[in-house]
């Protein structure tokens, strides 16, 4: 039997809990902000060790390293400004027809370097936070990419300084695609084997008349409005028929490593 | 309650959670994050009591809390239960024996996800469980099993290390007659 001591302080806690959880959504984000500000010092400090660290490295390397590196950045370089031009031409080229057929311009997505300063304490979460917030203009719902350019999830929660980014593959984040080579559309979801694996989430929704194979390439498909039209997902890894092949759906194996992720961009119209 | 293991017990509680955020090479390891707050609770409630167990729930939940997913609040309830039934039978647990500490942090460590989990299924969210959260649970029990023993191991020696030292007997006996009357 428990103590009268045990009962008072299992009544009041279980109404302190209460008190917590019916908190309207703005009031519970208010004190969450305040809570998880206790440890914006820590996530200075980790990121600035992080970055001397980087710097210290820097500065270890020898010289003829260095300058095998730049030799090897300035090719890339002429080369990319070379594929810049050629780009520029075709969304010029782009912009006139569009012009011509009278349809609305696309205008480009404006890029936001951020840093993952962590992840989801929980396991059954697939989250990680950044170190940028409304005072960087960041809003809920943007869409958030890897270095590479590959799609990694959107904006769940903004902080001040701090944002959380809800990552492909959580029942949070489910973004529409469409296959590049057979224009099918798909809903991305979970990986029905659970939250170990995060290289690979489920393509749902596809049509049964839908010839899909491995290895083809998923984007997203711009309809919902928070991700734009081409940011590539992934690729294909295998198909299967769901209700009595009414339906297919496939694994796609995500192009970015969402668990080695140590620098984000995040976009915005 | 002696004041400088409370410090010690909440700084404790306050790094775990930012090292649980911080640091993924566990999940990147073993493809799960250990959960060290209710191995701490139970060392809170075995050596302790009610009073720093709870404080130790309420905060590393609420720290938690913040920095996760989870609703607000909701990983208080199962650190506090277990602090609350280890601290009650704390008399009959051989709490100095390192395998029943092992045994009481892995049990914690398992019951505390099995009940925020539930709790978090009876609201609106949808938490990713499979097949494979089964290997994230053991990993989670084995971890807050084997850090238990270690938060005693730690403790102790930083409260040596922060306590006056035992001053003793400067004569050697500890039986020493005292004589009274004329002699």
């Amino acid at each position: 039997m428990l103590k009268r001591s045990h009962y008072i302080a299992m009544v009041l806690v279980a109404l302190f809990v209460l008190a917590l959880l019916s908190q309207s959504d703005w009031v519970a984000h208010g004190i969450r902000r305040l809570v998880g500000g206790l440890y914006l010092p820590f996530f200075g400090l980790a990121n600035s060790t992080r970055s001397i660290a980087d710097s210290a490295s820097t500065a270890l390397m020898s010289r003829p390293d260095l300058v095998k590196e730049l030799l090897a950045l300035r090719d890339e370089n002429q080369r990319l400004k070379l594929e810049a031009r050629q780009w520029d031409e075709a969304v010029k080229e782009n912009n006139r027809l569009r012009e011509a057929l009278s349809l609305p311009q696309q205008a480009p997505w404006k890029l936001r370097s951020a840093v993952v300063v962590g992840r989801d304490p929980a396991n059954w979460w697939r989250t990680i936070r950044i170190n940028r917030g409304s005072r960087d203009g960041i809003t809920n719902n943007l869409p958030v990419l890897s270095p590479q350019g590959f799609l990694v999830g959107r904006i769940s929660e903004t902080g001040y300084t701090h944002s959380q980014v809800v990552l492909l593959g959580d029942p949070d984040c489910r973004v529409s695609v469409l296959v590049e080579s057979t224009r099918d559309h798909g809903v991305i979801a979970p990986s029905g084997g659970g939250p170990v694996d995060d290289s690979v989430v489920e393509l749902k929704f596809l049509s049964g008349s839908s010839e899909l194979t491995p290895g083809l390439w998923v984007r997203t498909s711009g309809l919902g409005g928070i991700f734009p039209k081409g940011i590539l997902v992934g690729q294909v890894a295998d198909v299967r028929r769901v209700q009595y092949g009414l339906h297919l759906e496939a694994r796609v194996k995500l192009a970015a490593r969402l668990s080695a992720l140590e620098e984000v961009w995040v976009a915005w119209p | 309650m002696n004041r400088l293991n409370v410090i010690f017990t909440l700084c404790a509680a306050y790094g775990i959670v930012f090292l649980q955020t911080s640091v993924n090479w566990p999940r990147a390891l073993l493809g799960a994050q250990p959960d060290l707050l209710p191995s701490l609770v139970v060392y809170a409630a075995l050596t302790s009591g009610l009073g720093l167990s709870t404080t130790i729930s309420i905060c590393g939940g609420l720290w938690m809390d913040s920095l996760s997913r989870n609703p607000l609040g909701i990983s208080i309830l199962p650190l506090f239960l277990a602090g609350v039934i280890i601290e009650r039978y704390r008399g009959l647990i051989l709490r100095d024996q390192t395998y029943a500490q092992f045994v009481i942090g892995a049990c914690a460590s398992a019951a505390a996800p099995v009940i925020t989990l539930i709790l978090i299924l009876n609201t609106s969210l949808e938490p990713m469980v499979g097949w494979t959260s089964l290997w994230q649970w053991g990993v989670m029990a084995l971890a807050g099993g084997f850090m238990t023993p270690a938060w005693f191991w730690l403790f102790a020696w930083l409260l040596r290390g922060f306590s006056y030292e035992t001053i003793q007997d400067p004569t050697g006996h500890s039986n020493r007659q005292i004589k009274r009357g004329r002699s």
